[in-house]
């Protein structure tokens, strides 16, 4: 048993530079809560749930839920511009939108899921956004009219600008 | 603030200064006529307002007794004009930005109440009792937290900044100088004393999985905004910061409980933490991809580009700040770097010319705003005052013209280039690209 401490306080002390002790008060929490809280979905599509949506079912949630907002046609209102920008990021006054910059179509699905509308989020059904994640695919040229967007088929949309990206970490 | 910054004040022993030593171009003098000599060494000159004073036999506040104590206190109501500056989303009042007014302040701590803040929809009233935190993903167990439990663990204290990683791009990147206060071309960075729990500890609970390299972070607020987290970074300093100041959160600084992360771009450090997810890669976030990605002149642009490089700012004299007439005034200024401790911070008042290292008020803390303070006797000549950061890994603050060789001009994250100041002939001080 001796032998075994030094190796213990190595791992208390070196652990991470505030590693200390732990009172050990969380609380298990089972997986059904943790699904109710896990709301994130990964560049891979993991997370992504049962569902699907075009974008001419998307049009319709649109114009209802964005165009105030982002304009028709995802852009022409002071909002984020959600449409074109295509080349134009080495121009001196580039455009970043979801066609132009956006390197994975899955960030669509969960940036509306947890964010959007502005006033209301966490109010569209899975369904409805898979129809706007479409719909903004749709308008940028990205994939075609009538082309579902599902769990299987969304992370396998390349988008334009993917592989311009330079991780500067780790 | 209007006026002047610093009025010139009669020698109190009537004595005329000694000539003191010239140390750079156009004016800056040793530091040591501050330190050892004090303000009433300042020279010479008068002040209506202080005739006015001395006209008065007695000042009303001294012929009545004064207010009661309070249960909590607040500024000097003379104090109420100084304000954060306020910019939101079209359409929304809560999407958007506060800034500092760093013009208004001195030494290193950022008063909560005008400590900036960068919300993305609005500030959220989370009732403490009914928050919890959740940790899951890739541990051993998910565990959930709540406010009396999170109480209990052991809590460190550290002074140290957080900054905006789109601060200073108003002005930096524009290409004319934009008319405004330091605070709101720089007012997106502020310095507070943190206290909370080292995140290590709850991971370390939670049991961490060999494939772990990254957490996702999630706040409350009706964003529910995410970011991706080295866990490298979570298992070193960060802290779920509770206290700010000595007392909790500001409900805008993430109230009850906020992710802290030393030295790294702000958005980073989540406010209003309920979740954190352990993963094995980054979860490509609209907030980490989309927005605070660093867009280059060839069209590719720098991802995960984390820590705040070394920058400093002349808070006074700064634009709306202005110059009573010739005479010996004190420059002061803030420093901090992402990567550690400031080490020097130099000041030109002949544009870059000549410089001069500035004195550091102590303490001088890692990560931490530094403040520095350098004295210069204005000959009342037109003069561009700026000031130049070095940390401890030797990184020095670039010049606006090396940072836009280098980036570019649509980079539009992590701009730290050198201010320049121009006080022209009337002490009027404004911004201007050198």
């Amino acid at each position: 048993m001796m032998r075994s401490l030094p190796i213990i306080l190595c791992a208390g002390l070196c652990s991470g530079a505030f590693a200390q002790e732990s009172p050990n008060l969380g609380v298990p929490a089972d997986p059904e809560e943790v699904a109710a809280w896990d709301i994130d979905i990964g560049p891979d599509g993991a997370g992504l749930p049962p569902g699907a949506g075009t974008a001419l079912e998307g049009e319709a949630v649109y114009a209802i839920q964005c165009l105030t907002c982002h304009g028709p046609e995802g852009n022409g209102q002071l909002n984020d511009v959600l449409v074109g920008g295509h080349g134009s990021l080495t121009n001196p006054a580039p455009v970043k939108t979801i066609g132009s910059f956006w390197p994975y179509a899955t960030t669509i699905f969960d940036y509306i899921r947890r964010s959007m509308p502005y006033l209301t989020p966490r109010t569209l059904s899975d369904d409805e956004i898979y129809a706007l994640t479409a719909y903004l695919l749709y308008l940028n040229g990205i994939i075609a009219e009538d082309e579902a967007m599902d769990a299987q088929t969304l992370p396998a949309v390349v988008m334009p600008n993917r592989d311009n990206f330079i991780l500067a970490y780790p | 603030m209007q006026g002047a910054f610093m009025a010139n004040r009669k020698s109190a022993s009537g004595r005329n200064p000694r000539n003191p030593e010239q140390v750079a171009g156009n004016g800056l003098l040793h530091r040591r006529l501050f330190l050892t000599r004090g303000a009433a060494a300042l020279g010479a000159g008068s002040l209506g307002l202080l005739t006015a004073a001395r006209a008065q036999e007695l000042s009303p506040w001294m012929r009545i007794p004064g207010a009661p104590m309070t249960g909590h206190g607040s500024r000097a109501r003379y104090e109420d004009h100084i304000q954060r500056l306020t910019t939101s989303a079209p359409g929304t009042d809560g999407s958007g930005g506060s800034r500092t007014p760093l013009e208004a302040l001195e030494g290193m701590i950022t008063p909560s109440g005008l400590h900036f803040e960068r919300h993305h929809s609005g500030v959220p009233d989370i009732d403490p009792d009914a928050h919890r935190l959740l940790i899951h993903g890739l541990v051993d167990r998910a565990l959930f937290f709540d406010m009396d439990m999170l109480s209990r663990y052991p809590m460190v204290s550290r002074i140290q900044f957080i900054e905006c990683s789109g601060n200073s791009r108003l002005t930096g990147l524009a290409p004319e100088p934009v008319s405004g206060t330091c605070g709101e071309l720089h007012g997106l960075v502020s310095c507070s004393e943190w206290t909370g729990v080292p995140l290590s500890i709850l991971l370390d609970e939670a049991g961490l999985d060999p494939s772990a390299h990254w957490i996702l972070a999630e706040g409350a607020d009706a964003a529910a905004m995410t970011r991706s987290v080295p866990l490298a970074k979570a298992m070193d300093d960060a802290l779920l910061a509770i206290y700010q100041n000595g007392e909790r959160l500001r409900p805008e600084n993430g109230y009850p409980v906020r992710l802290f992360l030393p030295g790294y771009e702000g958005n980073m450090s989540v406010k209003w933490l309920r979740r954190i997810k352990v993963t094995a890669a980054p979860m490509m976030t609209r907030e980490e991809t989309s927005k605070y990605t660093d867009l280059l002149p060839d069209g590719r642009s720098l991802m995960f580009t984390f820590p705040m490089d070394v920058k400093s700012v002349i808070t006074s004299p700064s634009p709306g700040l202005e110059l009573a007439g010739p005479g010996l005034y004190q420059i002061s200024g803030m420093a901090w770097s992402g990567l550690g401790r400031v080490a020097r911070v130099e000041v030109s008042a002949d544009g870059g010319a000549s410089w001069a290292e500035a004195a550091l008020s102590a303490p001088v803390l890692d990560k931490a705003v530094t403040r520095f303070r350098m004295a210069w006797r204005w000959n009342g000549a037109p003069a561009v005052i700026m000031s130049r950061a070095v940390d401890e890994t030797g990184a020095v603050q670039p010049t606006r013209d090396a940072i836009i060789a280098a980036k570019g001009v649509n980079f539009a994250y992590h701009y730290n280039g050198i201010q320049a100041w121009r006080v022209d002939a009337n002490g009027q001080v404004a911004n201007i690209h050198v």
